[in-house]
């Protein structure tokens, strides 16, 4: 996996809340045996009308946020099912960021082994990032991994938490399976425990 | 020992490994696998020269893509479904997994096939590259989806990086009217708690209208806590749940039953063990319910009417708005008023013969409304065969639905089962978004017996008006 650097970008407002995979990947999608190349028909039920023409109204639509890197989206984003297809678009049509106030858990898992940075911050600071996302191409944000820290096109500065261990894996582009096989020792001596206490299993 | 969770003993017994973070490996008893969101995991196994850790807890069962008409033994029509299904033949083969393919009787639902076949029992842990597969956790079984990367993750060390998450208790106290089921349970709950009420959670749900459930009521209850944002949800494992699985194909028999017996009636939360949430409903407050919008959470008893957007707040009152106008419907209409054009009866949330016996109960010498497009989906081949014994399938065809084969049909339409812009559905499954049954479609989330009703009446119905 790439390493996470420092994103310095079009963020897009996207206030809707309870926004789901469904919404991010319709299922019409899901039949690829591929991870590359759904950026093309990310959030594809409200980006293109049913002749398959751009919907203006849709906000990565607009000439302003054709070039969006970090979305900043309502309450609940990517609920319902566990599709990995929702990141892998997410990442394919160029966003590296996500900021809401809280995500469904398994989109939020999903993000971290693509590359992809779930922030989660109070209210009060994501209005101040969803009016700045308001402003088109000319409010670029700057996402710092490696301090926590999110900067407005005005200068306030936000901070946010992440788990130490996501925040390592995402700065260093560590791949989960090679770091859990170096403790594959461990796995050998639950499996013969396991084995003696529930043989049935 | 400080008492513990449910939760908290099946955790412990399978943590391999904990890092001074609380960043644990989780060791994984049971790996569902389905055509979809493995493709990419066999892949990258390949690319990387791994082996699958344990085939011989691993199953997988085609069902998303499968077309539900009698056809399908001459194969799949649509080239892209075909491509998925032939992968999973492929990689069940190459890495000599447990498989039971379309046209094997015990084909069905990733999440119907495990528990029929005595893959889930009590106190495992259980995952799958699916979000429905809480549903496990009506057996006491820590289960949950997992994303493509964490199916690779599985198939290669057979554990998952995990932290463990917070405990929560939903007691449903009391008895349940007539015509109230789980399937209105779980929508209740969802209503009471949102739909990202969950989040961070594992829910435990207890109390006498759940002890009073089948197997298959817990399993309806279960599937849907996601839904409501949980990891998982569980039902500790009872008389019910061990009657439920004895004598099924993989469930340890001899002195192994015996012995897993014992640890199995550990399974329940210790007297004064913690919870860092607890929710209770009555029971008797609980209504035949349907939702109105396009979120689980947009949940009323059917005597109720369309709400107003403004009677919400914050983010909810602009989402309410446009689910109303998605779903054609007006504020305040009366829900008993909204007509619907077609019924879907199946899914993972209650495709199982109890959900069939249930409609058909109501259906039983009456007819469709005219022009009605209804469907019964049974959740697998065996169920299928089990309903034809009982003679429900006869009273379904009698009524003018349609009799299919098992799949996940019309609750994602990934296959042919879709809905027309526009068309409006009683469903049993678990998902109201926009489009989840076809661009354009509408859907309204009910129980077996009241999807029955709509069919009968052609309109959302208070079941117990007929019965």
């Amino acid at each position: 996996m790439e390493k996470f650097e420092k994103v310095h970008g079009v963020a897009a407002p996207m206030p809707l809340i309870n926004i789901d995979t469904d919404m991010i990947i319709p299922k019409v999608h899901l039949k690829t045996i591929k991870r590359s190349g759904l950026g093309v028909v990310l959030f594809d039920e409200m980006r293109y009308h049913d002749d398959g023409q751009e919907n203006e109204e849709f906000v990565l639509n607009k000439p302003a946020y054709r070039q969006t890197e970090i979305l900043v989206a309502g309450d609940n984003f990517g609920c319902g099912s566990s599709r990995e297809h929702a990141p892998w678009a997410i990442k394919d049509f160029g966003i590296k960021v996500v900021i809401s106030t809280s995500f469904a858990d398994i989109f939020f898992n999903n993000c971290f082994k693509n590359g992809i940075l779930p922030i989660v911050v109070e209210e009060e600071h994501h209005a101040v990032l969803m009016e700045d996302a308001h402003k088109g191409e000319n409010a670029r944000m700057t996402v710092h991994l490696e301090d926590q820290k999110i900067t407005t096109s005005d200068g306030v500065e936000i901070e946010f938490e992440i788990d130490p261990h996501r925040k390592h894996c995402l700065l260093n582009g560590l791949d989960d399976i090679g770091l859990t096989m170096e403790k594959d020792h461990h796995i050998d001596k639950f499996e013969d425990h396991a084995n003696q206490a529930r043989p049935w299993v | 020992m400080s008492p513990k969770t449910l939760y908290d003993k099946i955790w412990d017994a399978h943590v391999a490994h904990e890092a001074d973070d609380g960043t644990c490996l989780l060791y994984i008893d049971r790996h569902l696998v389905h055509e979809v969101t493995s493709p990419q995991a066999f892949e990258g196994l390949r690319m990387a020269g791994r082996k699958v850790r344990a085939p011989e807890k691993t199953i997988a069962v085609p069902d998303h893509n499968v077309p539900t008409t009698a056809d399908r033994v001459n194969g799949i029509e649509n080239p892209e479904s075909r491509i998925q299904v032939e992968a999973l033949d492929k990689n069940a083969k190459d890495f000599g997994i447990h498989y039971y393919p379309v046209n094997d009787v015990r084909q069905g639902i990733v999440h119907i096939v495990g528990p029929e076949q005595g893959w889930t029992l009590p106190g495992m842990t259980v995952v799958c590259g699916d979000s429905h597969t809480a549903t496990h956790g009506a057996f006491g079984a820590l289960a949950h989806g997992i994303g493509t990367s964490e199916v690779e993750h599985v198939l290669a060390t057979q554990t998952l990086i995990q932290k463990k998450s917070k405990n929560m208790k939903v007691e449903i106290t009391g008895k349940l009217q007539p015509g109230v089921t789980a399937k209105d349970i779980t929508l209740a709950v969802i209503g009471e708690t949102g739909t990202a009420g969950g989040t961070g959670y594992v829910i435990e749900y207890c109390g006498e209208a759940i002890r009073d459930l089948s197997m298959e009521g817990r399993m309806t209850v279960c599937n849907m806590a996601i839904e409501g944002g949980a990891r998982a949800g569980l039902i500790a494992p009872d008389e019910t749940t061990f009657e439920y699985v004895k004598g099924r194909p993989h469930a340890p028999k001899g002195a192994q039953w015996e012995a897993a017996m014992d640890w199995w009636k550990t399974l329940f939360t210790d007297e004064g063990a913690h919870f860092d949430k607890v929710i209770t409903l009555r029971g008797e407050d609980i209504a035949p319910v349907v939702t109105w919008g396009t979120s689980p959470e947009d949940v009323l008893p059917i005597t109720a009417s369309v709400p107003h957007p403004e009677d919400f707040e914050g983010g909810k009152v602009d989402a309410a708005r446009r689910s109303i106008e998605y779903m054609g419907l007006e504020a305040g209409q009366k829900l008993s008023d909204v007509e619907i054009d077609t019924v879907f009866i199946g899914s993972c949330t209650n495709g199982r013969i109890e959900d069939l016996r249930a409609a058909a109960e109501i259906l039983k010498g009456k007819k469709i409304k005219d022009g009605m497009r209804a469907m019964v989906v049974p959740g697998s081949g065996l169920v299928r065969a089990q309903a034809e014994e009982e003679g429900l399938a006869e009273i379904f065809k009698d009524a003018g639905f349609e009799w299919r084969l098992a799949g996940c049909s019309m609750c994602l339409a990934m296959n042919p089962d879709q809905l027309q812009p526009g068309e409006r559905c009683a469903a049993t499954s678990n998902r109201n978004f926009e489009g989840r049954q076809g661009r354009g479609g509408r859907t309204h989330l009910l129980s077996p017996a009241m999807a029955a009703a709509a069919a009968i009446t052609g309109r959302l119905t208070d079941v117990r008006e007929l019965m």
